[in-house]
């Protein structure tokens, strides 16, 4: 199946690298579900310009290093 | 599941079972009758007001415990994505009831044609909802 938006993410990576964060606790500094930080990391939505600032700052990085929008050849 | 997607369901499931049980109980007096004589007036407010009463205790339901409610903006554009959606549903039935009105049907038709406009709304918005919270949005 496709996934729905061509975004992908480091999220999983950073929140290994960040002590482990469970997905609970980013979703609780973020001021979200559980499930669409599951959602995000799975590439089943694409958040607001928004949450994807806050994410990138929850682990202190620029929003580059948690996004990326590959070009559409590769 | 969050507490968005179970209300998906619980509208979905209520979306069903109130108008399958109010089409069995209008099929069985529409055998061999005149409908402009049947009294479909009571019967069809009561599964309107079932399925009103049944969604908001089942909401309340699942709502009750601590934090159960809590909602992000990933909630609030599939909410809208699925009632735009249900919206062409019930424009596009409710253009049919129009029709009917027009061709002079019966008002047993033209009540229960608007009726099944709101069913299908219902209907159509929860599972294209629950779709967006299952294969992504």
């Amino acid at each position: 199946m496709p996934k729905p938006t061509k975004i992908t993410n480091s999220l999983r990576y950073l929140r290994f690298t960040s002590g482990e964060m469970t997905q609970a606790d980013l979703a609780a500094r973020v001021g979200v579900t559980r499930q669409t930080i599951i959602a995000i990391e799975q590439g089943r939505y694409s958040p607001s310009l928004e949450m994807a600032f806050q994410l990138a700052r929850v682990f202190g990085v620029p929003l580059e290093e948690v996004f990326q929008y590959p070009d559409a050849e590769s | 599941m969050s507490y968005e997607e179970k209300r998906a369901w619980v509208y979905a499931a209520v979306a069903v079972v109130v108008p399958v049980v109010y089409a069995v109980t209008m099929f069985g007096r529409l055998a061999g009758t005149d409908v402009t004589r049947i009294s479909y007036a009571l019967p069809l407010l009561i599964a309107a007001g079932v399925g009103i009463v049944a969604n908001m205790l089942t909401t309340m339901l699942i709502g009750a415990p601590k934090g159960a409610r809590h909602s992000d903006e990933r909630d609030a554009d599939i909410f809208r994505h699925g009632t735009h959606v249900g919206y062409f549903v019930l424009a596009t039935g409710v253009v049919g009831a129009f029709l009917l009105t027009l061709a002079g049907a019966a008002h047993f038709w033209i009540a229960n044609a608007l009726y099944l406009a709101f069913v299908l709304d219902a209907l159509v918005s929860s599972i294209v909802k629950i779709v967006a919270y299952r294969r992504g949005f």
